[in-house]
């Protein structure tokens, strides 16, 4: 069974940004445990679709593995995670494309390869693969990079090469473990803005993990804090403005600023 | 440069103290021996260069035996590898099995093999293969178990299919390994295989080297070794280039 075209079907998606329900996320009442010990218990949380869903939390509090459970490699011990109405693991894993936190891109493959990993999956030839990432490269200033070993790329550019591996893969949902924590300052702000830029273009429905508040304000419409093991919530924030095109003026903006406090007091809270 | 000059060097000056120590019958002096019985690396050379035609059959006959035994192993091995690596319950149950092959005297199974199947080539293979299956089988499978378990998740949520999954992650992500666990085979698979003539063989280099050890035929003797030491080395080389070709990402 070949997909007719799924490259074509990425690239649909891409350039209409049409929100549907079915991309729209809701978890109630998720809690989860390994063996004896609860990580994450009375979780509910939504977002519509192509809305953009930071979870920042202490380290340990079960953040990932919250995102492990949304995007359906696992099944949460309780309550019920449901994607566009899909709420097995299996469902949702084919609507959640999974970005882990260390880039992890293939050794064996030149960037390009990385990148269209999920359409050699889905069936096609290497160069069709090759010819359905290419433009996004461009668009991405990746071009001049296809054939790069990953070793051969800078930090930022690998974090590039991963998440358009995400992307291309053309699920609704993107979930998005740390992706910039590994990243220097300077590095990290210019990827943000990327990122936003990435998403005003392109929008998805995102689930953004991270330990980076600033981070979280900037790039998602509502944040949730969550406090130390076992994961809960213990604040919701909507962020004043999302994804803008000027990143220092947002962050210094006193509405960001006076949300950034909150979060951070809402996660000193929730760290005891 | 300096990589290789200066084992070459080594090799020279080893070489002239050897010959200049067992032309002037120093050696055989020493060990109150008849000079024959200590060739110097000229009479070994000459004796390779006369015999080349003799040495060259035997060597291919224990070539043969050393390259099936690899393949064999390396296709059982492999196989191994592979099917414990996907069913847990086969590990546990057939990891102390390998480790315990591992620790059979060849010395004492050759004869056994020798006495059930006669002197064909099928009991030389045998016995390169079994010391060749437990670098081959344990290198495999560390390898592929070396497998960042993120990067199966993400592979997951990229749609590939388990089968996928070993193509395009876990088989690269072991070959390295495997390469290692070829190159220790490569270096024992000739002594097994001369070991393995030793007990009882019609032709191949062990067999030479035993009938020439009742003759006297010491110079022939060591130039049957060094054809020995120079397939292995060959192997070895062979098996290095493979592997630079193949894992171009290390």
């Amino acid at each position: 069974m070949k997909p007719e075209s799924p490259g074509s079907q990425t690239m649909s998606a891409a350039a209409s940004g049409r929100a549907t329900p079915a991309d729209a996320i809701a978890l109630r009442g998720v809690g989860h445990s390994y063996g004896d010990l609860p990580t994450l218990a009375g979780i509910d949380l939504q977002a519509p679709a192509h809305g953009v869903l930071g979870l920042v939390g202490p380290s340990g509090c079960g953040k990932s593995t919250l995102l492990e459970l949304i995007c359906g490699l696992q099944d949460p011990s309780a309550g019920t995670i449901s994607i566009g109405g899909a709420t097995s693991a299996e469902a949702r894993l084919g609507r959640c494309a999974f970005m882990p936190q260390r880039d992890l891109l293939l050794p064996w493959y030149s960037a390009i390869d990385n990148a269209a990993l999920a359409l050699r999956n889905q069936g096609l030839g290497r160069r069709e693969a090759r010819a359905a990432a290419a433009g996004l490269f461009e668009r991405f200033g990746l071009a001049g990079f296809e054939a790069a070993r990953p070793d051969e790329l800078s930090g930022g550019m690998r974090q590039r090469v991963a998440f358009l591996r995400t992307l291309i893969a053309g699920k609704p949902t993107l979930a998005l473990d740390e992706p910039f924590a590994a990243l220097d300052a300077i590095t990290r702000a210019e990827m943000q803005e990327w990122l936003a830029a990435a998403l005003r273009t392109d929008p998805r429905t995102v689930v953004l993990v991270t330990h980076d508040v600033e981070e979280a304000l900037y790039l998602c419409d509502r944040v949730a804090v969550l406090s130390a093991r076992p994961g809960r919530i213990v604040a919701e924030l909507t962020a004043p403005r999302p994804r803008a095109a000027d990143r220092d003026a947002a962050v210094t903006d006193a509405e960001f600023v006076s949300a950034r406090e909150e979060a951070m007091r809402a996660l000193r809270e929730g760290s005891r | 440069m300096r990589r290789w000059l200066l084992p070459l060097g080594l090799i020279a000056l080893l070489l002239g103290a050897w010959q200049i120590a067992a032309s002037t019958g120093a050696i055989a002096d020493a060990l109150s021996l008849e000079d024959f019985l200590v060739p110097s690396p000229v009479e070994i050379a000459s004796s390779l260069w006369e015999n080349r035609e003799l040495l060259a059959e035997n060597a291919w006959v224990t070539l043969k035996e050393i390259l099936l035994g690899i393949l064999c192993a390396l296709l059982v091995g492999v196989g191994m590898a592979i099917l414990m690596h996907r069913w847990r319950l086969l590990r546990d149950a057939a990891y102390p099995l390998i480790v315990a092959s591992q620790t059979i005297p060849v010395v004492v199974i050759s004869p056994i093999l020798l006495v059930w199947f006669g002197y064909g080539i099928g009991p030389k293979v045998f016995i390169v293969a079994l010391v060749c299956f437990f670098p081959i089988t344990v290198n495999a499978l560390d390898g592929l178990r070396s497998v960042d378990p993120e990067a199966v998740k993400m592979m997951r949520s990229l749609g590939a299919s388990r089968r996928q999954r070993f193509r395009r992650v876990e088989a690269p992500a072991a070959l390295p390994s495997l390469f290692s666990g070829i190159k220790i085979a490569v270096v024992v698979a000739p002594i097994g295989a001369v070991f393995a003539e030793w007990v009882g063989a019609d032709a191949g280099l062990g067999r030479l080297i035993q009938s020439d050890l009742a003759n006297y035929q010491v110079a022939r003797q060591f130039a049957a070794v060094v054809v020995l030491s120079g397939m292995a080395l060959v192997l070895i080389g062979l098996t290095a280039l493979a592997e630079r070709r193949i894992v171009t990402w290390r």
